[in-house]
């Protein structure tokens, strides 16, 4: 958790060095991708990745997430369709939730068909579950992996749900949708239902949820508190100048030398004193 | 702040009017509009909420939805719908949000836009403009400000504009949309509310307070092509374009340096005759932009002022540039060629 937040501040202790924007995360220790900025790049790259898995005759199948609005990219026909080619072990998610930015699904093609139905005109498996039921989506995302490990082909689900806030912190969904859309969405929160449906069956109890929530709460509060020793975006305590042309390449050429000797030198310059961590 | 400027952009009335940058893109989008019904805009979020900027705030209420309109998250098919519709016709003007996302589009762009004039022999052609917000300055990683003009210089066949004033961003956008080739319109968003002088610890100063925003109402045009000299010196020629012209006039004032400020406005097709006439005057030739420097445009820069200008020349031509490095998240400031960078240079070349 601790290195999620740090990610989120760009701080010092930031594993990715302060490079991405917040949430951009990438853990290869967890077989997480480095996640991209670009829309749907990542869809043709797991595809790849599940391609490579099979060409080693190893058994790792590959997943990956797309909103409903990237699927517009011409990257996520390309990841279709050499899914279906190669029968690349993976299974393609399509997150519809029903807003693209100020975009509604539409603008992806929604009015006239489901993202499911693509799957096939390209002959992949196409799920459409709702993605506000978590046993539906352990359920689905089961069955596909199943199918993929068994060699038996790619998997194109459609997760229906509905994104309630804005896009981003800098976004105000009322600039183009009403804000009673929010509250007549009929299928629920997720983790709400999950609850209900827990303690329906006699599995969990109020008691026990109140107490879980207070502890996940008071734990991130607390991790928070402990990532902003290692300093928040703008406030100093970033990693030190020269981890700035580290990774362009795997070595430094001469050119990069050269601009990291310049960028320490005008650090100097701008604060002679010295500043932490630099 | 250039006497020249204020000459031009005092209305008739003499009440004087400050628009933004946003405000002054809108204002030429609406009146391109107005004027012309082959004119059409387009983007991603740009129809019915306005644009992630607000560049086009308004004008789909105001010019219908067959006219403004909402695309499909795909730049390819944005740029190649635009290929189409300027083949038949029509004059697209295409934002594409960011210009770190222009590139699903390039191959629309570099292949097509720009060579259907030539290989059809002007039997078609590909009248569009596509807007987009470029460079840094923002915390905005290296997926929001990046500043690829050099891509699009070195494709034959596109046009690459870039303003640094509410001014010269109505008047260059006009000019571009009534051109009959491709152009790239890259609109720095750093100083989309004010200028910037590089100093990102001081509060920004909004446009209001300077007369490069003091905007005429109506139709006007500033010609591609041609620089605008922002301060007239005889020490020093600063060739630059976007934020970094007003970074460069801040570090000259602060330095005293009686500098020849050209803000290039168009790289392609370039204002030779200003940058020689200039270089040709000082003797001396700084080059400021904040894309990264192997290949950039500055290259291109220092290439033709040492082709023309070498025996007026007292010093190498220097060039101040962003580092040769993915945009940093965290080291945005470190990464941007600012005060210290510039400063440097200018005292290495008054010093030779
Ligand atoms: C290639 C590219 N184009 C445009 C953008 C700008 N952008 C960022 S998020 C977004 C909307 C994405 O909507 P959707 O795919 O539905 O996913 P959601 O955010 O709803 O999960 C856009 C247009 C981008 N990041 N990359």
């Amino acid at each position: 958790m601790i290195e999620m937040i740090n990610q989120i501040y760009s701080n010092k202790g930031d594993k990715l060095k302060g490079r991405q924007l917040p949430i951009m995360y990438s853990s290869r220790e967890h077989s997480f991708f480095s996640i991209s900025g670009n829309l749907a790049t990542q869809t043709p790259q797991a595809v790849g990745w599940a391609m490579a898995s099979a060409i080693k005759r190893d058994s790792r199948i590959a997943a990956t997430w797309v909103g409903e609005g990237s699927t517009a990219e011409g990257d996520f026909h390309s990841a279709c369709t050499f899914a279906t080619v190669y029968n690349a072990p993976v299974i393609l998610n399509v997150i519809n939730n029903q807003w693209a930015i100020s975009s509604f699904s539409g603008f992806a093609g929604a009015e006239r068909t489901t993202f499911a139905a693509r799957a096939l005109g390209y002959g992949l498996a196409g799920l459409r579950v709702d993605g506000n039921d978590p046993l539906a989506v352990y359920a689905a995302e089961r069955w596909a992996a199943n199918r993929a490990r068994a060699n038996a082909g790619p998997t194109l689900i459609e997760h229906f749900t509905y994104r309630a806030e804005g896009h981003s912190t800098s976004d105000d969904p009322s600039g183009y949708r009403s804000a009673q859309e929010r509250e007549e969405w009929p299928l629920g929160d997720p983790v709400m239902r999950l609850k209900n449906h827990l303690i329906e069956i006699g599995e969990w109890d109020e008691d026990r949820q109140e107490a879980l929530d207070k502890e996940c709460v008071d734990h991130v509060k607390a991790v928070t508190k402990e990532a902003e020793k290692n300093g928040i975006l703008g406030h100093g305590l970033h990693h030190p100048f020269k981890t700035m042309f580290e990774d362009v390449f795997e070595e430094l050429p001469w050119h990069l030398k050269e601009q990291s000797e310049q960028a320490i030198h005008e650090r100097e310059t701008k604060f002679p004193e010295g500043r932490p961590n630099s | 702040m250039s006497a020249d400027t204020k000459e031009k952009t005092v209305n008739g009335s003499g009440t004087e009017r400050h628009l933004n940058m946003i405000e002054a893109i809108n204002e030429a989008l609406d009146i391109k509009l107005r004027e012309d019904p082959d004119v059409i805009v387009m983007g991603e979020d740009v129809g019915y909420f306005g644009g992630v900027f607000r560049a086009t705030a308004g004008l789909q209420e105001k010019h219908g939805k067959t006219r403004v309109f909402d695309t499909p998250i795909s730049e390819c098919g944005i740029i190649g719908v635009a290929v189409g519709m300027g083949a038949y016709g029509l004059r697209p003007v295409p934002e594409i949000q960011f210009a770190d996302y222009i590139y699903p589009g390039l191959d629309q762009l570099i292949s097509e836009a720009a060579r259907l004039r030539y290989r059809s022999a002007g039997d078609y052609i590909s009248p569009m403009t596509v807007r987009s917000p470029f460079g840094g300055g923002i915390f905005g990683g290296q997926t929001h400000s990046q500043s690829p003009e050099a891509i699009f210089t070195h494709v034959s066949g596109l046009k690459t504009v870039i303003p640094s004033t509410p001014y010269d961003a109505k008047g260059l956008l006009i000019s571009c949309i009534e051109d009959n080739d491709p152009v790239i319109f890259f609109e720095p968003k750093r100083i989309y509310n004010g200028p910037f002088s590089g100093y990102y610890d001081k509060p920004v100063e909004p446009w209001k307070r300077f007369d490069e925003s003091i905007v005429p109402e109506g139709h006007y045009k500033i010609p591609l092509g041609k620089a605008r000299h922002v301060t007239q010196g005889e020490e020093l020629t600063v060739l630059t374009y976007g934020t970094m012209v007003h970074v460069a006039e801040a570090v000259c004032r602060e330095k005293g340096v009686e500098a020849d400020i050209l803000d290039l406005r168009t790289l392609v097709p370039l204002d030779i005759e200003a940058i020689e006439e200039s270089v040709k005057k000082t003797g001396k030739c700084l080059i400021v932009h904040e894309a990264t420097r192997t290949s950039g445009f500055g290259a291109e820069l220092s290439a033709l002022v040492t082709e023309r200008c070498f025996y007026h020349l007292e010093a190498p031509v220097e060039r101040v540039t962003g580092f040769d490095t993915p945009y940093p998240h965290s080291l945005e400031w470190a990464y941007f060629p600012g005060p210290v960078r510039i400063g440097e240079a200018i005292d290495k070349m008054m010093a030779g």
